[in-house]
């Protein structure tokens, strides 16, 4: 072997300048796109959507609570499976999945129940859905929304190949992904991203950065500060954006879904939030968090914000929204009727929807199968 | 097999496989073709040559170099109605995209209730035999055979590769389609011209014999059926079934063979534990016990990565004499 002259270091910044960065890049909250602070004023006034917008994502962040607390209602009385609470992220889903139209694509990770509902998954669907009930996967004709993901960040390659699918069927429509903080460390999530700035996909990738991945801390997940950050690295843009401040998320999505639809490509949306309840509903977060981990995030409730910014324009009167809260709650209860109506599956149901035709072989254990539940 | 082809033409493997992919991205606009290296080039046997200046760079395109990358944006583009053809460009290659076939690929419909299907074809060279470099020469055809909802198909002749290619992209389900390198360009033969197809689901018996049972599929047939003509010379008559297809497998036809022969050699290049021959086994035995005159023998590769060593490759990879040595065994049970 012939012995090679060490290559040069590169330049490093002075230790000083280089601290002097990395402390300005931590200013979460300096670096956050926000149109309406916690205290219900606007920090960005020019920015306010028209008053139909505005009402409409207010009433989609109801109909997403309600759910999210007659769930856990309907769970603890046993008439609802285990389910990933979402409460406190309603505007991170609600205000991001209300950019698109029927004819987009939604793939939802299992915490987004607000985002399906807000693209129009019907209620009795996703209560389906949790009760593990065949229903809930059968999604409706009419949209693009896909079940659940459980396997995390799977979901993010698919979502550039329907979008390049559209693409290529000379359509305008988007796909938006969901992903979690951990998310963004599969290899997927970066595949996915490096797919869609090489192939130009219309893709909108949603990064909810809720703080936790279970009992992991985002600052023990990685030790990137910015994850919107992320994109730089793949040639797109990213943004980072105040996700409990739905006028902020409604607005940069929108943007985003312009963008793509428009041939621009694709965008990474950081909506910075926070998981305030357990990972799941039989998950017991006393083990890993401290009261002092939660200290404030209540006081930037999304949909506390947005109820006092309609109240101060005069959007919202004690009487409209007690007419809001009225009309989701007997939606609820008329979904959950329907849900309840839905028969259960039979045992053969296992072996259906395999293959277009069933082969051999499951014909042969279709009929093993019928032979043993009937003796 | 559909009859509108008369005319004939000689060709190899390789060329086979580009004509079928040829007349499936003339046939359906849905049909996209992508992969590493697939474009421009090629691909790196040739398979996709000439397709990207034919049928234009949306249509047969260079991906990224990963593997979940491919397959999982092959699932989205098949979720939105079309027809994605992915080369995996090394069937040992695949399994970075594991995650997404096992969680994803295989069980689309069976997850949405059939709302969505996944029309796509996952192709892959895979085999030994051509002394290539290490991780080029796996048999994975097992892990895909048990994993519910796929498909898999494996040819061994330039026409079945053109017959059952067409029928795999034409498939509403997904198929992998394995294509064993060493057969690319080693054998020609008299290919139907225009949109044939070799169904799913059948075998094929490449010798008739009443004495001993040889199956096996893709790389393997051709071993079988040098082992077959030896063990003639001995008075020996060996038939040997080629499955084409492992999901769905066509066991009528195995067990219709050996209710005449009662003597069963299974020949796969792949691993000995758990694979696809032990499967073959079992459903024999289950099935047709009584009609076997002696114990099933596999001839295998071993439960060891495929060697890289060109001088003992050929120690793993089944060889003729290995398999007239198990016709023997058997026979002289
Ligand atoms: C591939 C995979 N690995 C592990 C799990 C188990 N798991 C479920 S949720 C979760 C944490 C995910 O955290 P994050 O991505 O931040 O999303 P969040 O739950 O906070 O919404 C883990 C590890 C899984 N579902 N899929």
């Amino acid at each position: 072997m012939t012995r090679k002259k060490t290559p040069k270091a590169p330049p490093r910044a002075e230790p000083d300048a280089f601290e002097a960065s990395v402390a300005a890049y931590d200013d979460a909250s300096g670096s956050m796109f926000q149109i309406l602070a916690p205290d219900g004023t606007l920090t960005r006034p020019d920015l306010l959507p028209p008053a139909d917008v505005q009402l409409r994502l207010y009433r989609e962040m109801r109909r997403a609570r309600h759910f999210d607390e007659r769930g856990w209602v309907l769970y603890r009385q046993g008439r609802l499976g285990v389910f990933p609470p979402f409460g406190g992220m309603e505007a991170s889903q609600c205000g991001t999945a209300a950019a698109l139209t029927s004819d987009d694509w939604l793939f939802p990770t299992y915490r987004d129940t607000g985002a399906a509902l807000t693209l129009g998954l019907p209620i009795a669907r996703t209560l389906a859905y949790w009760r593990t009930s065949p229903h809930g996967w059968a999604m409706p004709e009419n949209l693009k929304v896909l079940p659940f993901y459980i396997p995390i960040a799977t979901q993010y390659p698919q979502a550039v190949g329907a979008a390049l699918a559209e693409q290529r069927q000379g359509t305008r429509n988007v796909a938006m992904a969901f992903i979690g903080d951990g998310g963004s460390s599969e290899g997927d999530f970066h595949e996915a991203l490096n797919f869609a700035g090489a192939l130009n996909a219309p893709c909108v990738f949603i990064l909810q950065n809720n703080g936790w991945a279970i009992s992991v801390p985002t600052r023990k997940q990685t030790k990137a500060t910015n994850l919107s950050r992320r994109a730089e690295g793949y040639g797109i843009p990213g943004v980072r954006v105040d996700g409990n401040d739905v006028l902020a998320t409604w607005h940069v999505t929108n943007e985003a879904v312009q963008r793509a639809r428009a041939g621009e490509g694709p965008t990474l949306i950081e909506t910075v939030t926070y998981r305030i309840k357990p990972h799941t509903v039989a998950d017991d977060p006393s083990r890993y968090r401290t009261e002092e981990d939660n200290a404030g995030w209540a006081e930037k409730d999304p949909v506390e914000r947005m109820r006092r910014h309609l109240m101060n324009s005069g959007l919202l009167t004690e009487q409209s929204e007690a007419e809001l809260l009225s009309e989701v709650a007997a939606e609820f209860e008329a979904a959950l009727q329907e849900a309840d109506s839905y028969p259960d599956p039979t045992p053969a149901e296992i072996l259906d929807h395999v293959f277009a035709e069933p082969t051999p072989q499951l014909r042969k254990q279709r009929a093993e199968l019928l032979a043993e539940v009937d003796a | 097999m559909t009859a509108t082809a008369s005319k004939t033409k000689t060709m190899t493997m390789v060329a086979a496989i580009n004509e079928a992919l040829d007349l499936a991205l003339a046939n359906d606009p849905a049909v996209h073709i992508f992969g590493e290296d697939v474009g421009v080039m090629g691909g790196v046997f040739r398979a996709t040559d000439g397709l990207q200046a034919k049928y234009g760079v949306d249509r047969v395109f260079d991906t990224p170099l990963a593997e979940a990358g491919i397959v999982g944006m092959g699932i989205g583009m098949g979720l939105a109605g079309l027809k994605p053809v992915a080369e995996i460009q090394f069937a040992g290659f695949l399994y970075p995209a594991l995650d997404q076939i096992l969680s994803h690929l295989g069980r689309f419909r069976h997850r949405t209730r059939s709302r969505y299907h996944l029309p796509m074809v996952i192709r892959a060279p895979y085999g030994g035999g051509v002394h290539t470099p290490e991780q080029h020469a796996d048999s994975p055809e097992a892990i895909l055979a048990h994993t519910p909802g796929v498909k898999v198909v494996i040819p061994s002749t330039p026409s079945d590769a053109k017959g059952l290619l067409l029928s795999a992209i034409n498939d509403p389900d997904p198929v992998f389609f394995f294509e064993a390198i060493k057969l690319y360009r080693s054998v020609k033969e008299e290919v139907p011209e225009g949109d044939y197809r070799v169904p799913l689901g059948k075998a094929r018996v490449v010798t008739q014999g009443d004495d001993v049972t040889v199956v096996c599929y893709g790389g393997m047939v051709e071993v079988a059926q040098k082992a077959a003509e030896a063990a003639r010379t001995a008075g020996i008559g060996v038939e040997v079934i080629d499955l084409r297809t492992l999901v769905p497998m066509d066991t009528e036809t195995v067990l219709q063979s050996v209710e005449k022969t009662g003597r069963v050699v299974i020949v796969t290049e792949a691993p000995r534990t758990a694979g696809f021959h032990s499967e073959i086994s079992a459903t024999i035995a289950e099935e047709a016990i009584e009609f076997l005159r002696a114990p099933i023998v596999r001839v295998t590769g071993f439960d060891a990565p495929y060697p890289p060593f060109t001088a003992i490759e050929d120690v793993y990879r089944p060889n003729p004499l290995r398999v007239a040595k198990a016709i023997r065994k058997v026979m002289a049970y």
